[in-house]
């Protein structure tokens, strides 16, 4: 009976990162998916006729440029369109927009505080001097503060001469970075409210928290690490929707040899004397490997998929304990004709960006509240984009893809399960936002998928719908993610590791965990890293 | 009827502002913006040859920046400077308030005069260089590279004063070179010979005033003049006109920055990082370090930084020096290490040049102390002079020497000699 060098448990686009580096490393790899498909999060699924949707991720700038060199995606058409920004439009007919360009940036923020606008540079200095601070941190393996071992300590040297190489104000800049409220850290810069709700929601996006709750910051910081064909911090779209990041990972794992199988479900880990040998499937089939890599969240991998018996109890504990928190769900639109926003000059770039309605943090936080009181948000937060605006391959000629991202959706409405009908009402507020500033809106509508937490969860297998696969609040990064201990990719049973975005760096479409897991399963099996290229110097 | 007219204004009402918005919205369309000269200069744009000046296009040359940096030494230049940030600083607490806010004693500042100035952030690095005007007792107007709104009304919290950026209202031009004073007299500003070097006055203009200064950037004599943007083109044709036979060219970056090096003169986030943009905390600095030090008044009270520069200079943990420096040969050293021993670094070339009036090859250049400030001795900087894809590597041998590299007495001779 074969038995594999390597099974990856789910065709998501870390498990793929994950075999593609393995089988360049000459493994013999076979990733087992559930679906029909690929792509996990990031995929485009025609659920029209001429229609692509990125049905779950829709823009790209987190997934590290080393990743794609090494996996050789561009050669299998992996391609990235960066946008020009965007706008939240306000309550009063009018609109805030983002641009690229320094200057018209300045010059429209100046149109609500002249102040604020010149506020900017202040505000981008200090981000940037985050980033740079953490972006190194993305590539490499989280030491065990606990260990001894001369990689660790090297390691936590490593962070302490980063920390300590940071004057004194940007060591307290960082540590009330990693642990302050978006909302409280944007009124360190600035006073208009539609400006800080601008900045505000790439601090909230995917995190079950609100503006002002503690640990946002960082939030933020973790979606302005990405960069788009070394245009650092921009977001793009890629072309053919984000299936065509896993399209491209798919292919580039099968040219090297690599086995996919889709259409199946793994039931359980199958163990033996506290080693992973292999996975059940639920049709009953059994497949072995030598080792086993789940790109499941850590939820699911070792509460359902791996017998309790097998773990220790404060393992799981911490498991249970990991907040993975449903916050978001989707609402992706096919339409027959671009939508019109009045208030938006019909020539303005922020149609090819990403548009909100949301232009106070008050509003912000209220959406939030009817999370913690289980219901979805009346007035949601709307991360909206047409991406067929800049990439003509997603719909017919004049017709369009409409993404919107929506906070809040809670696991459960009033503590049971989402219904048909629960989901409809969410829909409406969804739609009936948009409708708002855009009239005739509805009319356009050619075909809609209404994705909450029940949806995502039953398609895509992320528990509670939560698109990180676990909070990225401080104290589950780095090597508390996802718990203490375990923070290497590896897990309390021999032969199964983890390289989902429930560990170390975390969500987005980044690549880095897969990458990550890859680099240490090498290391234990004794074979060589250097098809892997390291981070990338950050002078 | 009555239907008619109470609609009437009721849609002129929302109209009207909608209307306003709906301009003010456009600037997406428009990245550069023109200055209120761009017309003219657009007009003598032979070369097309523009860079971005906080947002505005601007030129580096017009038609030739050889010549354009001969018309400032030889002639008159004329520059646009509107694309500089301009705050206007209003109230019976100004004085007090910029006497915390910059470097130099504010009290010292009549009305009527100019003084070149600097300020810094708490902890003692320096954000900005510029120019303070004091138009009257309680009215001043602060100019400079970059944009400093927050910090300057953050300082102003609890003082009797108002601060507005009023970059876009105010048209800037600097008249610099050795006709310039015969070219303002040939205008008709009658009494501008009373002015003496960073004086200021008011003249008569198109039924509104200009203010004239006797300041500049370049080391020559020279003017600036500030001019609402309504009266900006006038203002332009009647130098021009005047200044015909006195050989005024409108001219470009290049050759400006040319003068303002032989001058000795720095520019922000050219020879140095100014604090709020430094993205690497080694790259600030406090003003000892830049040759600002002079400007630092440590009797007049407090002043934002005078803490952390006291401290620094007490400690002696001032880490670098700005130095002007000589160096053999005749190639620019742009850009080119400065070596101790010709193998220990020690610092950077931040601009560099010819110098077609001191006749000699200068820089201005950041050391590392001891270098520049107590040791001084052997030198060196690598020149790599890039010559048809190949770099000639020069090892030149370079001499801290004092700034400005040239003193044009006619730049402070009153009055100004009619050339």
């Amino acid at each position: 009976m074969k038995a594999w060098d390597a099974i990856v448990i789910g065709g998501g686009h870390n498990g793929l990162v994950n075999a593609c580096y393995l089988q360049r490393a000459g493994l013999d790899v076979l990733v087992v998916e559930k679906n029909d498909w690929v792509g996990g999060a990031a995929t485009s699924r025609e659920l029209t006729p001429g229609f692509l949707y990125s049905n779950c991720s829709y823009v790209c700038s987190l997934f590290r440029p080393e990743i794609m060199r090494d996996l050789e995606l561009p050669r299998f058409g992996l391609q990235v369109i960066s946008y020009e920004g965007g706008a939240v439009f306000t309550r009063d007919g009018d609109y805030l927009a983002n641009y690229r360009d320094h200057d018209a940036h300045r010059r429209e923020f100046a149109r609500f505080s002249k102040r604020d606008a010149e506020a900017y540079d202040r505000y981008a200095r200090d981000v940037t001097r985050q980033c740079r601070f953490i972006q190194p941190l993305l590539m490499r393996t989280a030491p065990d503060p606990t260990s001894f071992r001369p990689r660790d300590l090297g390691e936590l040297l490593y962070l302490g001469k980063k920390f300590a190489g940071l004057s004194a104000e940007e060591m307290a800049l960082t540590l009330r970075f990693w642990t302050m409220s978006i909302s409280d850290f944007l009124d360190e810069y600035f006073e208009t409210d539609v400006i800080k709700a601008n900045f505000a929601l790439s601090g909230i996006i995917g995190t079950a928290l609100g503006p002002m709750s503690p640990g946002t910051a960082y939030v933020l910081l973790h979606h302005y690490m990405g960069e788009v064909d070394g245009s650092v911090g921009a977001w793009g779209y890629a072309r053919g929707g984000m299936g065509a990041v896993t399209k491209a990972l798919a292919a580039s794992f099968k040219a090297s040899g690599g086995t996919i199988r889709t259409g199946a479900e793994v039931d359980h880990v199958l163990v033996s004397r506290g080693k992973a040998k292999g996975v059940a499937l639920a049709g009953g089939e059994d497949i072995y490997g030598k080792l086993v890599v789940s790109n499941a969240d850590v939820k699911r991998t070792f509460l359902k998929l791996v017998e309790e018996k097998e773990l220790p109890d404060i393992f799981l504990r911490r498991v249970r304990n990991f907040k993975i928190r449903g916050s978001s769900g989707k609402v992706n639109i096919a339409l027959d004709s671009l939508p019109e926003f009045p208030a938006l000059p019909k020539d303005s770039p922020a149609y090819r960006g990403d548009m909100h309605f949301t232009d106070s943090m008050e509003r912000m936080e209220r959406a939030y509240d009817d999370w913690k009181a289980g219901r979805w948000s009346a007035d949601p937060f709307l991360d909206m984009v047409i991406p067929t605006t800049l990439d003509p391959t997603m719909a017919p000629p004049g017709k369009h893809f409409m993404s919107c991202f929506v906070q809040y959706a809670p696991p459960k409405i009033a503590g049971a399960d989402w219904t048909d009908a629960d989901r409809d009402g969410f829909a409406e507020s969804v739609i009936s936002q948009i409708a708002e500033y855009s009239p005739g809106f509805r009319d356009r509508i050619v075909h809609m998928e209404v994705r909450t937490p029940r949806e995502i969860e039953a398609e895509v297998g992320l528990t509670e719908g939560n698109i990180f696969q676990g909070e990225l609040t401080f104290d589950q990064l780095l090597f508390n993610r996802p718990v203490p201990g375990y923070a290497q990719y590896r897990s309390p049973l021999s032969g199964l590791y983890m390289c989902g975005s429930s560990t170390h760096p975390g969500g987005g479409v980044m690549g880095a965990p897969g990458r990550n897991a890859a680099a240490e399963i090498l290391r234990d099996l004794a074979k060589s890293t250097s098809h892997m290229s390291p981070a990338h110097d950050v002078i | 009827m009555a239907k008619a007219t109470r609609k009437k204004p009721a849609v002129t009402e929302i109209d009207a502002p909608a209307d306003a918005r709906t301009a003010a919205q456009s600037h997406f369309r428009t990245l550069r913006l023109g200055t209120p000269f761009q017309p003219r200069i657009d007009a003598l744009a032979r070369t097309d040859d523009w860079y971005n000046w906080a947002g505005y296009r601007a030129p580096h040359s017009l038609w030739d920046e050889e010549l354009e940096y001969f018309a400032i030494r030889s002639q008159a230049a004329l520059f646009d400077i509107s694309p500089m940030t301009k705050y206007r600083i209003e109230g019976s607490d100004a004085e007090a308030f910029l006497n915390r806010v910059t470097l130099r004693d504010v009290a010292k500042l009549k009305p009527g005069r100019v003084h070149y100035t600097a300020w810094c952030d708490d902890a003692g690095f320096v954000l900005d260089d510029g120019t303070l005007f004091r138009l009257s007792p309680t009215r001043f107007r602060l100019c400079s590279q970059e944009r400093h709104l927050p910090w300057l009304l953050d300082s102003a919290i609890g003082s009797e004063v108002t601060v507005e950026e009023e970059t876009e209202a105010v048209g800037g031009l600097a008249l610099q070179g050795p006709t310039s004073f015969a070219v303002l007299v040939d205008a008709g500003f009658a009494g501008v010979d009373k002015l003496k070097i960073f004086d200021l006055a008011e003249f008569p203009h198109d039924g509104g005033t200009v203010t004239i200064s006797r300041t500049g950037f370049t080391g020559d004599l020279g003017y600036e003049l500030f001019v609402p943007a309504e009266k900006a083109l006038s203002l332009w044709d009647r130098l021009m006109i005047a200044g015909e036979l006195r050989g005024i060219r409108a001219i470009g970056y290049t050759a400006l920055n040319r003068a303002r090096l032989e001058a000795g003169l720095i520019v922000a986030n050219a020879d140095f990082t100014t604090a709020e943009h430094a993205i690497r905390t080694d790259r600030l600095r406090m003003p000892d370090e830049i040759g600002l030090g002079f400007m630092i008044d440590l009797e007049k009270g407090h002043f934002n930084g005078r803490r952390a520069i006291l401290e620094a200079r007490t400690k002696r943990k001032l880490r670098h020096v700005l130095v002007g420096l000589e160096i053999e040969g005749n190639i620019p050293a742009e850009h080119a290490i400065v070596y101790y021993k010709k193998s220990q670094e020690v610092g950077l070339v931040s601009a560099a040049m010819w110098s077609p009036m001191a006749k000699r090859n200068i820089a201005l250049a950041s050391l590392k102390r001891p270098f520049g400030d107590t040791m001084v001795e052997d030198l060196w900087v690598e020149i790599y002079a890039m010559r048809e894809l190949q770099y000639q590597k020069l090892m030149k041998r370079a001499k801290v020497v004092q700034r400005p590299f040239i003193k044009l007495d006619r730049r402070t001779a009153n009055p100004p000699a009619d050339f």
